[in-house]
């Protein structure tokens, strides 16, 4: 019976360990482990997309499975919304995110970026009887965005006061407000417009006027510098053997071009 | 380790306030309207016609059997293609009010089916018409019996609100949501907001087990 304090003393510590073994650790346990966990998403066409046979498709997957390739590991996707693609990176439920995340100070505050692997922007469309040529003509009108992406950050910087802007669970919900009718503008990225137009020509929605342009970056938890250099490696061999450009053009229809480090 | 910064989330408290406050407004709407839909509905089930008790019955067994999400997006973002467009607001209180009303509209029933029948008998006997009988004699001791049931189920109904926030309508969990997506501080927003929904669910039970014998149905012995 005496023993007992040091049994739970030493069943606590080893409770702790792994904790205590976290930082700086991700590349190794992926290595040891032969499998890391990318987050992903599933509601961003071309970038993510489920297809016609249930699976996960598009330049993120793509990109997912190309790392995994080259790190001679087994690619485990986790699927993604924009709100919870960087709550997924801190609790550690995703090594890495690779899911049309840009690049902003808040969020390099709580994890950290590796360089850019694909172009993307984002912009304000309407359908073409609504005159808006600046975030001042949004005045007055309802503006739907996906609460927490960069298109909300820099929508809410810049829209009068008096524009109603509505914010959304996830991309899905924000088109579906917009192709109901609910909100009379959206402000999104353009893979997602695109194919919002593409689906529905009757809304006859156009661009309007552009927000930011943001190149995606893949977010790895705060710290992990071993395994963001080493993706940067990967991204700066893909980079010059040109396979960036080959996704780029596979899925948007033009090379990555110029992308920021 | 994770370090806990409350002060973060606690700067925002106007938008915090304004969701609770939103939250609150939406439940006492939705709590009056659908309890006059459930009484009435009651009422069909238990007194009415048999043509309408079967259409209320339809009603009662479609919204208690389906998600409560899925009747809200219905509203929001399915009946604009049938020409209704509703803003986030109409579109959560409708949603709550038809739930609340069909889940309300079962207890009612029970309510009005537990009265004794010796006790009406005596009220016709004093020559009282259906409508006194049922408003004076039935609905009030009935509504003193399931009382308990009833503020439960608003409380549920307001808990349930918190999806509302899916829809734009800038209710407690759209602002907690929002805050966490503005600063990434989720656990803190969240455990901030599940304080703020437990102090509201205290209030509102409280309020209504005071309320209700003094306004509602009035100093009935329920035994």
């Amino acid at each position: 019976m005496h023993r007992r304090p040091l049994l739970w003393a030493a069943a606590l510590a080893l409770s702790f360990a792994p904790l205590l073994a976290q930082a700086q650790a991700a590349l190794d346990e992926i290595m040891a482990k032969k499998v890391i966990n990318i987050a992903i998403p599933t509601d961003f066409p071309p970038y993510g997309y489920v297809g016609t046979d249930l699976k996960p498709q598009g330049l993120d997957i793509d990109m997912a499975n190309y790392i995994g390739a080259k790190l001679g590991v087994k690619v485990e996707l986790v699927p993604v919304t924009s709100a919870n693609r960087i709550p997924y990176l801190q609790t550690k439920k995703a090594d890495l995110v690779i899911s049309t995340l840009g690049k902003n100070p808040d969020r390099e505050k709580v994890i950290d970026f590796t360089a850019a692997y694909s172009p993307f922007f984002q912009a304000v469309f309407a359908s073409k009887g609504l005159p808006i040529k600046s975030a001042a003509d949004l005045a007055g009108k309802t503006v739907g965005v996906t609460r927490g992406a960069i298109e909300d950050m820099e929508l809410t910087k810049i829209a009068p006061p008096s524009a109603d802007i509505k914010r959304f669970e996830d991309n899905n919900a924000t088109v579906s407000a917009f192709v109901s009718g609910q909100v009379q503008v959206i402000a999104t990225g353009a893979s997602v417009a695109g194919n919002m137009m593409a689906r529905n020509p009757q809304l006859g929605a156009e661009y309007k006027f552009v927000l930011k342009d943001s190149p995606n970056f893949i977010g790895v938890a705060r710290g992990e510098d071993k395994l963001r250099l080493k993706v940067n490696e990967i991204i700066a061999q893909a980079k010059a053997s040109g396979d960036l450009d080959k996704m780029a053009t596979k899925w948007l229809g033009r090379p990555a071009g110029d992308l920021p480090n | 380790m994770v370090a806990l910064d409350f002060g973060a989330v606690l700067a925002q408290w106007p938008a915090l306030l304004r969701g609770a406050a939103f939250t609150l407004g939406l439940t006492a709407v939705s709590a009056v309207l659908g309890g006059i839909v459930g009484v009435a509905c009651g009422w069909a089930r238990a007194w009415g016609p048999a043509w309408l008790a079967r259409a209320v019955g339809v009603y009662v067994e479609l919204i208690r059997n389906t998600p409560f999400i899925v009747q809200l997006f219905f509203i929001f973002f399915g009946l604009p293609s049938l020409g209704v467009k509703l803003t986030p607001e109409l579109a959560s209180v409708i949603a709550m009010v038809v739930n609340l009303g069909a889940y309300a509209a079962e207890i009612v029933r029970a309510g009005i089916e537990n009265t004794p029948r010796g006790q009406l008998e005596a009220a016709r006997s004093l020559a009282l018409n259906e409508w006194q009988v049922f408003t004076r004699v039935v609905l009030p001791p009935a509504l003193g019996r399931v009382w308990p049931a009833m503020v439960s189920q608003i409380v549920i109904v307001m808990l349930g609100s918190a999806v509302c926030g899916q829809i734009a309508a800038q209710e407690l969990s759209y602002a907690a949501n929002l805050i966490a997506s503005r600063n990434f501080r989720s656990f803190e927003a969240y455990l901030i907001a599940t304080a703020l929904y437990l102090g509201l669910a205290i209030f509102i039970r409280q309020l209504l087990n005071w309320a209700g014998p003094r306004f509602i149905f009035g100093r009935v012995a329920t035994r």
